[in-house]
């Protein structure tokens, strides 16, 4: 036997494995998970999308932007964090910014973003959260911090002419604390809790 | 408060894994050891015409390691070129010869470097029969080499290391598969998507629309994390609510990352006859492990540099849900072992931060390292001290009773050579060749300055060490990238495999000499630290320069 026709055969034998490999692995065990998440948990596998009214306006898990048509921050809508998706929160284009820490477009646009908030709801820059002026890794994150939910609450009750008391229940509402009380950080979901104004309002 | 929580979270990984370790660990050296054969595998040998109980010499199992591999770059580049042909596709045209081309050496390597941005790139046919594939069997190849040199420690007197189609069908169909179809459904339950329904488009309640996809991610998810693959559905890889929604996700991706490297070495202890070796080498990637996610963490925390000064917190880049710990983690785990999956963006970590996955790769991703590919130059460092220590005393070196005779010792060198070379080269000739430089600065390059040769040299390092996370501000999609970066890839994971299969069968021909009074113990506390010493050292040495001009330059500006 020699060795160029044993080298020859691994080439068939892998060629044969891979094609199995291929249904088993590729179509087999796709069609069998996907079987599973339709038939046992439809809601998560399709996405978990939700509802204002009758409408289905979204996912729970994906963030949106409320802006005018322009970008420019709708006053009445708690507002998410910055997004480097596509305009902003494009869902079909996830992506982070991936400026570094010296980048000075970077700076610029953290600046810019401190000043508009400052003057909208009316806070010293101080005060302002840092996920409030950074772009998350997805630029499709759903929340923003509990500190970054408080410094609006004054516009939107003032916006939509509600009780202060109203919005922050609506805010805590929408919080979500730590995993099983200890993993990563509490949060408020911006979509759930727009939902839930529009509720109010109508 | 922040602290207390954290290393509650670190807690839980480590009780995780430490309840893992022994059956998890038996459960993978039964899986190789055992005479029995399932009814499906004896089909499965019938039909690719193996027989499963025969051995191979090494030669014979490489070269069965080079063809599998090189039928699967072909099967993976053919796929992508036929995408717009395939089902499922969702009207994505083909994926041009460039990128396909180092798209199928980055997923055939268990790299998943990703060149392309999955989302507006890969239709549901290349995720799941090309991608999702070689996920499952680059992993199931790691594993095997890495069990060769085991079995090269604990054969006596052998022409053979096992076999190879045995291995990969095994450790795919008795490990990766149902561990995969357990996590794929636990993940669904935390919200990860798994459908085939394409883009759905919505109105959103001020008026805008939004197009949400869909996708059989779940499936992928598991093992891309599981195999230390890393490559994402989407662009944000495991940043993407739709492949990471919760905390509670994100800490068991971190798991199934770490679950199999860290059991290895008691699959090693189990195999070679002294659990204790396997406990020395846990300990080993442990504590580089908790080192590394320290230091991480605390520059991440301190938050230093322009922006993060300036904005309050270094949350650029970050999501809300995991926050600065939750990424760090993730970060670390991801880099320490080859998988490469992010669920922050590293391009926007502090300069000294950004620093740390870079040298978590540079270590050679051996704490613990990728399935297989971890446990395997864990070993050879393990032979680099014992014979170190040799040279100290004077005697010839022994490890786990074998000889390390210059034959081995040349090639344990030349792994240890490898990647650097390709790391630095690459890095070099980037900016050395000037019309590469041109394209490579004005094209490529994002943020610029120091930040981006950091950039480049992160892109070599990820792709000569097999692990495929990024500086993801680089736009890597160019004709040198995905030339130099394959070639990089390529030669990053199999030039060390040959080395250690060459290894493994030196070793097996070998008889077992008895342990003197002068054998250097390899199961205590002072061989540990030896390791570690010298796993830091040869990093440090190798690479001191090249940090010097990237991250340190600007972290200490």
């Amino acid at each position: 036997m020699s060795t160029s026709r044993t080298a020859g055969r691994q080439y068939w034998v892998a060629l044969r494995a891979m094609i199995v490999f291929t249904i088993v692995l590729g179509i087999a065990y796709t069609a069998l998970i996907t079987g599973i998440g339709q038939l046992a948990m439809p809601a998560q596998a399709n996405g978990s999308m939700i509802k204002s009214g009758d409408a289905v306006v979204g996912s729970a898990l994906i963030g949106q932007s409320f802006t005018d048509s322009d970008g420019n921050a709708l006053p009445e809508w708690f507002q998410s964090r910055p997004s480097a998706a596509g305009d902003g929160y494009d869902a079909a284009a996830s992506s982070g910014s991936n400026y570094g820490p010296e980048n000075s477009d970077l700076l610029a646009a953290i600046a810019e973003r401190q000043q508009a908030i400052a003057a909208s709801d009316n806070v010293p820059i101080s005060e302002i959260p840092a996920d409030a002026v950074t772009a998350s890794a997805s630029g499709l994150d759903p929340h923003i911090s509990p500190e970054y939910a408080q410094i609006q609450v004054a516009r939107i009750a003032a916006v939509r002419d509600l009780p202060v008391d109203e919005v922050q229940h609506l805010v805590a509402n929408a919080t979500t604390p730590r995993d099983l009380g200890f993993l990563g950080e509490p949060v408020v979901n911006v979509l759930q809790l727009n939902i839930a104004l529009a509720a109010l309002g109508s | 408060m922040d602290t207390f929580f954290a290393i509650v979270q670190v807690a839980t990984l480590v009780l995780f894994l430490v309840l893992i370790y022994r059956p998890l660990g038996d459960y993978m050296a039964h899986i190789y050891t055992s005479k029995h054969n399932l009814k499906a595998e004896r089909g499965f040998y019938r039909m690719i015409g193996v027989n499963p109980d025969s051995e191979q010499t090494w030669r014979a199992y490489l070269r069965g390691v080079l063809a599998f591999s090189l039928i699967g770059v072909l099967i993976l580049y053919g796929i992508q070129r036929l995408q717009a042909v395939l089902p499922y596709s969702l009207g994505m045209p083909a994926i041009p010869e460039g990128l396909s081309f180092n798209t199928a050496i980055s997923f055939v390597t268990n790299t998943n470097w990703q060149s392309y941005s999955p989302d507006v790139t890969m239709g549901y046919s290349v995720q799941l029969a090309g991608l999702a594939v070689q996920n499952f069997v680059s992993a199931a190849v790691g594993i095997a080499v890495a069990i060769a040199l085991v079995r090269g420690f604990a054969y006596r007197r052998s022409g053979t290391i096992g076999n190879f189609w045995v291995d990969l069908t095994r450790g795919t169909l008795r490990l990766l598969l149902p561990l995969s179809i357990l996590t794929a459904i636990v993940l669904i339950a935390g919200g990860v998507i798994q459908n085939f329904n394409g883009f759905t488009d919505v109105t959103t309640i001020t008026g805008g629309t939004q197009s949400i996809p869909g996708g059989p991610v779940a499936s992928q998810e598991a093992i891309k994390m599981l195999g230390t693959n890393g490559g994402g559905f989407f662009n944000a890889n495991s940043a993407h609510p739709f492949e990471n929604p919760t905390a509670w996700t994100s800490l068991l991706q971190i798991v199934l990352m770490l679950a199999i490297p860290f059991s290895l070495p008691r699959t090693f202890g189990k195999m070679v006859g002294d659990n204790k070796q396997g406990y020395a080498i846990l300990a080993v990637m442990s504590t580089i492990f908790v080192v590394s996610l320290s230091a991480l963490s605390i520059f991440e925390k301190i938050g230093a540099g322009s922006a993060p000064q300036l904005a309050g917190a270094a949350m650029e880049g970050k999501e809300d849900r995991f926050g600065i710990f939750g990424s760090t983690l993730f970060g670390t785990a991801s880099t320490l072992t080859s998988t490469g999956a992010v669920n922050s963006m590293h391009d926007s970590y502090t300069a000294l931060g950004g620093m740390m996955p870079m040298l978590n790769m540079m270590l050679g991703e051996v704490a613990p390292g990728g399935v297989g590919s971890g446990l395997y130059g864990m070993l050879i460092l393990a032979i680099i001290a014992v014979f170190i220590a040799g040279l100290l005393v004077g005697r010839t070196p022994e490890y786990l009773g074998k000889k390390l005779g210059p034959r081995e010792i040349k090639l344990a060198s030349i792994y240890i050579l490898v990647t650097p070379t390709l790391v630095l080269a690459g890095t070099a000739l980037s900016f050395a060749i000037p019309a590469v430089r041109d394209d490579v600065t004005s094209t490529s390059i994002w943020n610029s300055g120091l930040h981006g040769l950091s950039e480049v040299l992160y892109a070599f390092t990820s792709a000569a060490n097999n692990n495929g996370s990024a500086f993801a501000g680089l736009t890597a999609n160019t004709p040198w990238f995905n030339t130099a970066l394959g070639a990089a890839m390529l030669l990053g994971r199999f030039v060390p495999m040959v080395l250690v299969l060459a290894l493994a069968g030196s070793l097996a021909a070998q008889d077992k000499v008895p342990a003197t009074a002068g054998t250097l113990p390899t199961h205590r506390p002072q061989f540990v630290g030896l390791l570690v010493a010298v796993t830091v050292v040869i990093v440090a040495l190798t690479y001191f320069p090249a940090i010097t001009l990237g991250p340190l330059a600007e972290g200490l500006k």
